[in-house]
């Protein structure tokens, strides 16, 4: 497992060769509320850079999550679509989101992805 | 709504308990308040199934004063307020001339020729802007006493419990014995103190006008004898789906200035019986146009709720006529699926309409109902 990054989207993710675990971190969970639903993208699809690809609501609002690469998504965490709340508990465990597979994972390395210093810097921390 | 860049933050007398009991914090028409303490569902469910103790110092509150204070409030306001006894309180609202609504208030008869009129904190200033210009041919005196006074609601089923287990709280009869919708004035830590069976969750509750300097102690005791009782602190974020579940109308969200109050479903405080004229009365009179859209409540099935500003369409397919807009929505906490208020072309207001709503891209069917969503037993 490589370095947790953080994106300024609120999202993390840690790469295992070239498949990404993607989940929103702990501080979006705790700005949104308790999550009450979420929706993954489906097993198989392609997702591009930047486009939607999830939702997590609470009674108060939604959030998006973004894929924050290009790839095909292999696992999507059915036990937060089951349980929402798993997210506001774990948001950065249990309650990650789905799994893509990537072309490359380096690219983790390159601009717009945080360490988590830069990330705590930037929320405020 | 001023730019919040320039204007400091304004803080409850209790923002410091807030802090300490950890709670989140939101902005809310310039203050900084409790939008949850720990998990705005438990709070939500602790208002209906035990009790919840908010910090409602942001409300405002303008005092009314002088003999023709009756005479004034029937004509500043659409309700007949010169029949509502000392100790009665009355839901009301402040009408523009064109028949829309500046703001919805609760009046308090406190005295023979004193009134307390509690308005949204986002509309302390039009409001009491509005009754001060109206008061001018009246012998009368409207101060806005927002700044030294605090308010504390306890609502939830135990709120009567608590209130007569709170030691110090001297009043002229038992809470057991005051009835919705009424108050009375008492004495608490040597100031007077307002108990108001009043509230904004859809269940009993009780709400305590009382002087700033007073209310950390209130909070304190409150949850200190609430201890027994189940009272936990609770945020804004569950009193806006209480309020949602009960059908209550919130400010900015089901009602406007653009708004005429049939619209919203409050025909009935419109009092047209007045013999008096009152602001507002002549438009009201004319009433909202045959085409005005209506308010309606909406239920949906899965968990996916629509939100404000979300439009409604007549059918699920691209073609199919936009008939309106959601101005509230959740998944209930207490029902478990999505409810929705939403202001609707009046031919699909109808009890059992099909209507759907458009969440981000995706239809979500939404069947209009009866409001209230939800209704506490008696």
């Amino acid at each position: 497992m490589s370095e947790t990054k953080y994106t300024a989207e609120h999202e993390w993710i840690t790469a295992d060769g070239n498949v990404l675990t993607v989940g929103i971190t702990d501080y979006a969970a705790d700005k949104l509320g308790e999550i009450v639903f979420a929706e993954l993208p489906a097993v198989g699809s392609s997702v591009e850079t930047g486009k939607v690809v999830a939702e997590v609501e609470s009674t108060k609002s939604v959030g998006e999550v973004f894929a924050p690469v290009d790839g095909t998504v292999t696992e999507a965490n059915d036990a937060v679509v089951d349980n929402p709340e798993l997210i506001s508990d774990s948001a950065e465990g249990e309650g990650w989101l789905f799994k893509l597979e990537v072309a490359d994972a380096s690219v983790l390395d390159g601009e717009g992805f945080l360490t988590l210093d830069a990330y705590k810097t930037l929320i405020g921390e | 709504m001023t730019d919040n860049a320039t204007t400091p933050p304004k803080f409850s007398p209790l923002h410091q308990v807030h802090v300490d009991a950890g709670a989140s914090f939101t902005d809310f028409a310039g203050w900084q308040m409790p939008v949850r303490y720990s998990s705005e569902l438990e709070e939500h469910h602790a208002v209906r199934n035990a009790a919840g103790l908010f910090d409602l110092s942001h409300m405002a509150e303008i005092i009314v004063t002088g003999p023709e204070s009756a005479a004034f409030l029937d004509y500043a306001l659409c309700g007949k307020i010169s029949t509502v006894a000392i100790g009665q309180a009355k839901y009301s609202l402040l009408l523009n001339e064109e028949g829309g609504i500046i703001d919805d208030v609760i009046v308090y008869r406190t005295h023979e020729h004193r009134y307390g009129v509690v308005a949204n904190a986002g509309n302390r200033f039009a409001a009491a802007g509005a009754l001060a210009s109206r008061a001018a041919e009246f012998d009368t005196t409207v101060v806005d006493e927002s700044d030294p006074l605090a308010l504390i609601a306890v609502q939830g089923p135990n709120s009567q419990a608590i209130l007569e287990a709170l030691p110090g709280l001297d009043l002229p009869q038992p809470v057991g014995e005051l009835r919705y919708y009424w108050s009375e004035l008492g004495t608490y830590d040597d100031g007077e103190i307002l108990v108001a069976r009043t509230g904004y969750t859809g269940e009993d509750g009780f709400e305590l006008y009382i002087l700033s300097r007073s209310a950390e102690k209130l909070w304190h005791e409150l949850m200190r004898v609430g201890a027994d009782h189940g009272l936990v602190p609770a945020g804004l974020a569950c009193r806006d789906t209480l309020r949602l579940e009960a059908g209550m109308p919130l400010y900015g969200n089901e009602l406007s200035p653009q708004i005429f109050p049939a619209q919203a479903g409050l025909g009935r405080v419109v009092s047209l019986k007045k013999e008096s004229d009152f602001v507002g009365r002549a438009a009201s009179e004319a009433g909202a146009p045959a085409d005005a859209r209506v308010l309606v409540a909406l239920v949906s099935e899965g968990r996916r709720a629509g939100r404000s500003g979300y439009a409604v369409f007549a059918g699920a397919e691209d073609g199919d006529a936009e008939v309106g807009a959601v101005t509230s929505g959740a998944l209930s906490p207490t029902l478990g699926y999505p409810i929705a208020m939403a202001y609707v072309d009046p031919q699909f207001s109808e009890v059992g309409t099909e209507l759907f709503i458009d969440v981000r891209g995706k239809r979500i069917a939404a069947t209009v109902t009866a409001l209230p969503f939800y209704k506490r037993k008696a």
